[in-house]
């Protein structure tokens, strides 16, 4: 443990152009075992840790902001180099190993592990990097979908057209034209037989308010001009008429 | 007499090339069942294995191959290829710092992991932005959280690595040096 190899000291020029490549305290050590053919099984303790700590001191010269990661590491190197100082305990059995260093040597060998499948993982081929991704261009531009239409559909909106068209046709009033003249023709007409007539049943109520209106005005002028006699037994009796021309020819 | 020669059988030869078109277009890999539904009637999984490996051979020696990759198949310019290509676009993409690469490696190997995971293997914090590369690039992903206190959130790496990396499963990594070997590249010092 004792015999180091001579050239385990790295002159401090050296470590600087490296610094920066470091991925932390583990990746450093393993660097100082590798670089001097250290026994990762059997790791020289004192001799790592004063290299170590050298590296650490230097680094804190350079940059002051240390990761705090490489001075926990230098406390642990310390800590087993120390418990390593200290006579152990009768072994409880053959198995336990109770070496301060195995913890150590396992994160390495660990580190190690994962730093070596970066390496291959970042050399298998990448896409984008070693190869591409073929790909025939094609017009992307995608016209938003349209709506089906039906002919039925279209039939429906045709007829709801229609129906919503008749309901806002202008309501063209037109003046209907009614003679008075002419009705008194149709009274006269009515009351050809000479006979008396209801009064009611010379108007057709069905025929609307306008035509009763002048079927009552061309009575009133009829009777004004003699030609109708109208007659009333008793108030509010039946009221009959009829045309007085039968009276004037008797 | 040429076009007779080119007269495509429809029955036999259509799916062949509607496949060929689609692969072609597609932006990302087509699955199986992506490809199945291309048929006028769906393909059985035999017929598309047939049809793909025909492919396959039809694209043999050309600038262009058609691979499987984790998500299915796609066309792919031959890596040969790459520093002709990289001509048209002289920009290199960056390289990954050693940093990403390791903490994408444990990942991959030892998925799902926490951050603390990382840490403990790589001795140092992990910061952010490492895994925000990683993430942006759709390479890893949260699948979780572990059941201890704090919830941290597990890592795992995504079919978009692989099909990146070429590959078709996970299990297709390169296969991690034993620790033993580690030690015999120790004593071959």
């Amino acid at each position: 443990m004792l015999s180091m190899p001579l050239d385990l000291y790295i002159p401090p020029d050296a470590l600087e152009l490296v610094l920066e490549a470091f991925q932390g305290p583990l990746d450093l050590l393993l660097y100082l075992i590798r670089r001097h053919n250290l026994d990762v099984l059997d790791i020289p303790m004192a001799e790592l840790t004063r290299q170590y700590l050298s590296y650490i001191e230097m680094m804190q010269q350079h940059r002051l902001e240390l990761a705090a990661e490489y001075l926990l590491m230098a406390a642990v190197l310390i800590e087993i180099k120390s418990r390593m100082l200290l006579p152990r305990p009768p072994k409880i059995s053959e198995e336990d190993n109770d070496d301060p260093r195995v913890e150590l040597m396992r994160r390495l060998l660990e580190y190690e592990q994962m730093k070596q499948a970066a390496q291959q993982l970042n050399a298998l081929p990448q896409a984008g990097r070693d190869f591409e991704v073929a790909q025939v261009l094609i017009e992307q531009i995608v016209d938003a979908r349209l709506p089906e239409i039906s002919v039925e559909e279209l039939q429906q909106a045709w007829l709801g057209l229609l129906t919503r068209a008749k309901l806002h046709t202008h309501h063209t009033v037109r003046r209907e034209q009614l003679s008075v003249r002419e009705q008194m023709a149709h009274i006269l007409r009515c009351l050809r037989g000479g006979e008396y007539v209801t009064f009611e049943s010379l108007f057709v109520i069905e025929e609307g308010l306008p035509k009763l209106v002048v079927t009552f005005i061309a009575m009133l002028e009829l009777a004004r001009e003699f030609l109708l006699e109208i007659q009333q037994g008793e108030t509010f009796g039946s009221i009959y008429v009829r045309s007085s021309r039968g009276t004037q020819a008797e | 007499m040429s076009v007779a020669a080119e007269a495509l059988k429809p029955s036999e030869m259509k799916p062949k090339f509607i496949i060929e078109a689609a692969l072609l277009v597609s932006a990302e890999p087509l699955s199986l069942s992506e490809l199945k539904q291309l048929g006028d009637t769906p393909l059985s999984n035999r017929e598309l294995e047939t049809l793909l490996a025909e492919l396959v051979q039809d694209w043999q020696g050309r600038g262009v191959e058609l691979t499987r990759v984790a998500s299915g198949w796609r066309f792919q310019a031959r890596p040969e290829m790459q520093s002709y290509l990289d001509r048209l676009n002289p920009q290199k993409p960056p390289r990954y710092s050693r940093a990403v690469l390791e903490t994408l490696a444990i990942i991959a190997y030892h998925q799902p992991v926490t951050r603390g995971d990382i840490e403990e293997i790589r001795g140092v914090a992990v910061s952010s932005n490492i895994l925000k590369t990683l993430e942006s690039r759709n390479w890893i992903e949260v699948v979780g959280t572990r059941d201890t206190p704090g919830r941290p959130e597990l890592f795992a790496t995504t079919k978009r690595l692989l099909d990146d990396l070429n590959l078709r499963a996970l299990q297709e990594l390169p296969s991690l040096q034993e620790i033993g070997a580690l030690l015999e590249q120790d004593a071959a010092c």
